[in-house]
């Protein structure tokens, strides 16, 4: 039977919307606007998790996104399940199913609580001392640490869920919607400021929403009264916009913040279809407010991690705010009054408070006079040294504290309690203002850090910001708003606020117990199980830096990122190496603030869409007759055309024959095309290509290589000559967007006196390549009235043309070695081209080819592909191609290099056929050769790049690059493969008709 | 995400843009006349400094323009920009 500890109806709860839901297979019922926190606690479910390294029963701690221990899985098995989620921000709904993670066989009974009585044999870095010895043995290792740490299961199945990106602009963005960030928003909107007011809560107003503290007033109101007239004039006001359920997780330089806008995780599953379940938003924000609030810290003594010890505040949201009393008999621990607000919220709904246990020696508020006039108990300087009960708290004992605040007199006194509230002040949360680069001081009096040293336009606002106290907060919000926004009057000019003045504190990092130190489990990062033992135990090792001990201890690793226990870990660093708080520096804290889908993160990148792709105009036809296609860069071109189920291999040979005997035809569309034009053109192309250009005739192409200023092949292509200024340039496909860049650098930055101007023409024109000995009489058929001769169109010439009205640019040029045509239309005309191209080949038998075989042909004629057969390490003279690079010119790019000494090594790998002494051996492609087998270790002298079984010659071919390889013409060297050694001999590059007698064919 | 403003097209966001390595690093205009050394120095040789670095960028997704950016390496404060050509502003 579980208990309803449901106090009061609250505004924030609907009870006449009864909610049933599901907690590690158990149905439990709650209302609409509990979290799962809240309802859990209802029903009097403290226990929710195992934690990480000893397996100990933890609770829910917190009410909001800082939660170290309720982390749980939603939804398990299905394709909508989602890991590590806080219990404290999940929103029930009907049919919402969780379970707790890192525990087997359940959370009540787990075999790897164990651990937790091994303890002592889990110091700090115990995996690294561990886990080391011996290296082989790593991967035994590592299964068992796998399987033994089990945050959560991801989903097996694809997510069914819809994820959206948006961009934002706005002039000022408000962090969060708490007192100051509701009037920030405001006053900035209403100076005409387009403003956006973003909280990771369903409701506005923060804590203070909640604050009935009878000794606050605003305008005689209490705060929460106050408060609710200001979010219900929200409503009127032009410019602003408000977000909730949205979380910035990353606050980056430039005001570029990224937020997660939560559109459906709260909404019954029938209601979650075809909507958008995550949003991020990409905001850009002339001015970032951040009033982001301030975090409650624990405090830190024996055995502080019991299912039922909680924050102090947490305490009171529940039951302020979810009308949900934590336990029936309550104890609270603190160094300040804010445990004070607790227990009254508690007390005026009739609870039990046992008593209240504070570290100072005295507190004359006005709130403490009440809680004594009510008879709770206070004991002023005494602290818990212990706790007990395993899956719920159920006693403290309590010891006096000496002066200086180390030690513990007198006797122990036991209080029984099932609930422990903990208040050990308050961390401003600025995490997001660390990520945008700011800088932090530690306040020496305050004890915590604050934004210093802005570096963007931003203002902290609130208790952020440093201000706790109403009073502070109003007014210096104030006078930042004013500031900061350029603006004389502000709504909060004549507020009127009264609070309890008086709130002393006293700052204890680490809270002795009548135990030794190495017998207390003090926990600092509850997550991850590193108690102040760890630190100081790592601090004794050596360690000095707040990042290593971080590391070695694991402290502040978690999902929460330590938002509780980091000041602690800093605070007891600085007490344990005699140093000041703040010299140290702080933990740098990284995005996202909370976790984030990877959904949100992709967005609508996915599928289909996760990259983009270009296609042909051909590309139609190319898979009505089944081609296979293959990506090069972004493009899909057609790699093959298998007919009657023929393999690949099948495929490309029958392809490559036919090209060679009869006509072949490609779809070369994809090369990059780059139309040059200007006087100075000619000189342009003389300086970026290794050969002359001013010589080149209208009407006449050229190939060109291309190179880096560091003499290494970069790319290559035809040129052809249009007119007097005017080139039109082919790059490779992969190529193209580079070469444009880089032609485009050195005309803008080194060359800025020359008249030449650039445009990419790759996608407004379509290639179809025809080649092979019948080519001539097809391009007839289409063109008969172009005389093809050789005489007026010879090998590396360009003709103009008419296919009836479609205009064309002709390039008789060849790749494959063989006569062929390179015919060019406007891109929407390139389907019809390839059409008439097919229709006239029938008689021919003309065969249609892909890359394969395009990559077979000019690898049996030794032509290299660039990024194939070179890698950025291989000069023209490397590819034994020194015919191209001229002499005679003073300057191109690269020139200067190839006369480097490193270059002009007679060692270096260079360019060579191979021949396997077996022709039906096909080498792989990226095999090392040797040119010894008996010696170990061999020297590795180079590596096959282009291997293939050439139809035409009947054997096996390969290009490789060899070290010296040019003057090894005939020398038999060895690939040795896994099961075998291939024998080979180095032998020309070009395998096919080295006379290139077949172009004119 | 750094906000870069163009100096032909205005404030960008950054994923518009290529950064280009450092500035002012003239190509030789007698390459042949340098010895290895010399040639190397300016082949190989960049700076990578924390703090006032000159650098070249490109608005590779917009008006494909290059310029030049004088940036804080160590919190990436964009101090200046300023067009190619242009002599830099003193430090
Ligand atoms: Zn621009």
């Amino acid at each position: 039977m579980t208990k309803n500890l449901r106090v009061k109806s609250s505004e924030y709860i609907d009870e006449t919307n009864r909610i049933s839901f599901k907690f590690n297979g158990k149905t439990y019922h709650g209302f609409k606007g509990d979290t799962l926190a809240s309802a859990l606690l209802a029903n009097d479910v403290h226990l929710v998790g195992r934690s990480f390294k000893y397996h100990r029963p933890r609770g829910i701690m917190t009410s909001g996104s800082e939660e170290p221990n309720a982390i749980i899985q939603i939804n398990p098995g299905t394709n909508r399940t989602e890991p590590n989620v806080r219990a404290t921000e999940v929103e029930i709904y009907e049919g919402l199913e969780a379970s707790s993670q890192n525990c087997w066989p359940s959370v009540e009974f787990d075999i790897g609580g164990i651990n937790n009585f091994l303890s002592p044999f889990f110091p700090a870095g115990f995996y690294y001392k561990t886990f080391m010895w011996p290296a082989s043995f790593w991967e035994k290792y590592e299964f068992f640490i796998r399987h033994s740490a089990g945050l959560g299961k991801s989903p097996t199945s694809s997510d069914p869920d819809i994820y959206d990106h948006r961009n934002v602009h706005c002039d000022v963005l408000v962090v969060g919607a708490g007192i100051s960030g509701i009037l920030a928003a405001k006053n900035a909107a209403k100076n005409n400021f387009k403003t956006l007011l973003v909280d990771e809560k369903n409701e506005l107003g923060g804590s203070t929403i909640y604050e009935n503290n009878e000794f606050n007033k605003i305008d005689n109101k209490t705060p929460s009264e106050w408060l609710k007239k200001e979010i219900d004039e929200l409503k009127g006001i032009k410019n602003l916009e408000i977000k909730t359920r949205t979380s910035v997780a990353a606050y980056h330089q430039y005001n570029y913040l990224l937020a997660r806008e939560n559109l459906t995780d709260h909404l019954e599953a029938k209601d979650k279809t075809n909507k958008i379940r995550q949003r991020l938003l990409k905001i850009r924000a002339k001015k970032v407010i951040l009033a982001t609030g301030a975090l409650e810290r624990p405090l830190i003594f024996n055995n502080n991690d019991r299912p039922g010890i909680m924050l102090s505040s947490a305490i009171k949201k529940y039951s302020e705010f979810y009308g949900v009393a934590c336990g029936s008999k309550n104890v609270f621990f603190t160094n300040n009054d804010s445990a004070y607000e607790s227990a009254l919220s508690l007390y005026n709904k009739g609870i039990n408070v046992e008593a209240i246990i504070d570290i100072r020696e005295q507190s004359e508020s006005k709130i403490v006079k009440k809680v004594k006039e009510a008879g709770i108990k206070i004991y002023w300087s005494h602290t818990i040294v212990d706790t007990t009960g395993y899956k719920r708290l159920n006693s403290v004992s309590i010891m006096k504290l000496s002066n200086d605040g180390t030690s513990v007199t007198g006797s122990k006194i036991s209080i029984l309690c099932d609930c422990l509230g903990v208040a050990g002040g308050w961390t401003p949360a600025v995490h997001l203002y660390t990520q945008s680069g700011s800088k932090l001081k530690f306040d020496q009096e305050k004890k915590v850090f604050l934004p210093n040293k802005n570096t963007s336009e931003q203002i902290s606002v609130g208790s952020c910001g440093g201000d706790f106290k109403i009073d502070e907060i109003i007014k210096n919000l104030n006078q930042k708003l004013k500031d900061n926004l350029n603006i004389k009057e502000t709504d909060l000019d004549n507020i009127k606020v009264e609070i309890d003045q008086e709130n002393s504190k006293r700052n204890i990092w680490l809270l002795p117990s009548d135990k030794p130190m190495g017998k207390t489990k003090p926990f600092v990062d509850y997550q991850n199980d590193a108690t102040a033992k760890d630190i100081k135990l790592a601090l004794r090792e050596g360690f000095r830096s707040i990042e290593h001990v971080k590391r070695y201890t694991t402290t502040g690793m978690g999902t929460d990122q330590g938002k509780l226990g980091n000041m602690h870990a800093l605070g007891i660093i600085a007490d344990t190496a005699g140093v000041k708080m703040g010299e140290l520096g702080t933990t740098t804290f990284r995005p996202p603030y909370t976790p984030l889908t990877f959904g949100t993160i992709v967005g609508r990148n996915v599928g289909k869409f996760f990259d983009i792709f270009r296609r042909t105009p051909m590309n139609d036809w190319h898979v009505e007759n089944k081609a296979e296609f293959e990506n090069v860069g972004q493009w899909k071109r057609a790699w093959y055309y298998p007919i009657n189920g023929e393999t690949m291999h099948q495929a490309v040979q029958r392809e490559s024959k036919a090209a060679r005997e009869s006509a072949g035809i490609l779809d070369a569309s994809t090369l990059g095309k780059i139309d040059i034009q200007g006087s100075d053109a000619s000189e342009f192309l003389n300086r970026v290509y290794t050969n002359a250009w001013s010589k080149l005739a209208i009407g006449k192409c050229r190939y060109g290589l291309m190179l880096n200023e560091d003499g290494m092949v970069y790319d290559d292509g035809v040129t052809t000559r249009l007119g007097e200024n005017h080139y039109i340039m082919t790059t490779t496909t992969g190529g193209a967007a580079n070469v444009l860049g880089k032609l485009e650098d050195y005309l803008q930055t080194e060359w800025p006196e020359l008249d030449v101007y650039l445009t990419s023409v790759t996608d407004h024109y379509a290639t179809a390549s025809l080649c092979g000995p019948n080519s001539k009489k097809i391009l007839k058929k289409i063109i008969p009235d172009l005389d093809l001769s050789d005489k007026n169109f010879p090998h590396m010439s360009f003709k103009e043309a008419n296919i009836g009205t479609i205009q064309c640019r002709i390039m008789r040029i060849s790749f494959t070695g063989e006569h062929s045509y390179e015919i060019n239309v406007q891109a929407s005309y390139g389907k019809d081209l390839w059409k008439k191209c097919m229709e006239a080949g029938q008689e021919f038998n003309i065969t249609p080819y892909g890359t394969e075989t395009m990559h077979l042909l000019r690898a049996e004629k030794g032509f290299i592909i660039v990024g194939q057969d070179t890698d950025g390490t291989m000069t023209p003279i490397d590819l034994q191609m020194d015919w191209i690079v001229s002499k005679k010119k003073y300057d191109f790019i690269g020139k200067r290099s190839l006369y480097r000494s490193d270059t002009m090594r007679e060692d270096r790998k260079q360019l060579v056929g191979l021949l396997t002494d077996d022709p039906n051996i096909v080498l792989e492609e990226g095999a090392q050769i040797v040119s010894e087998l008996n010696q170990s270790p061999v020297e590795m002298l180079g590596h096959v790049t282009s291997s293939y079984f050439s139809p035409n010659l009947k054997k096996s071919i390969a290009l490789a690059v060899v070290r010296g390889g040019k003057d090894m013409m005939g020398k038999k060297l060895f690939v040795p493969m896994e099961n075998k050694n291939i024998n080979v001999t180095v032998a020309s590059p070009v395998f096919y008709d080295e006379k290139n007698e077949r172009l004119n064919a | 995400m750094f906000l870069i403003n163009c100096p032909y097209c205005g404030e960008r966001d950054q994923q518009e843009f290529k950064a280009g390595g450092e500035a002012h690093i003239e190509r030789p205009k007698q390459p042949t006349e340098l010895s290895d050394d010399e040639w190397a120095e300016y082949l190989f040789m960049r700076k990578n400094i924390k703090g006032v670095q000159f650098e070249r960028w490109n608005h590779a997704h917009g008006c494909r323009k290059w310029f030049n950016m004088v940036r804080d390496t160590s919190n990436d404060e964009i101090k200046a920009i300023y067009k190619m050509g242009e002599k830099p502003p003193s430090q």
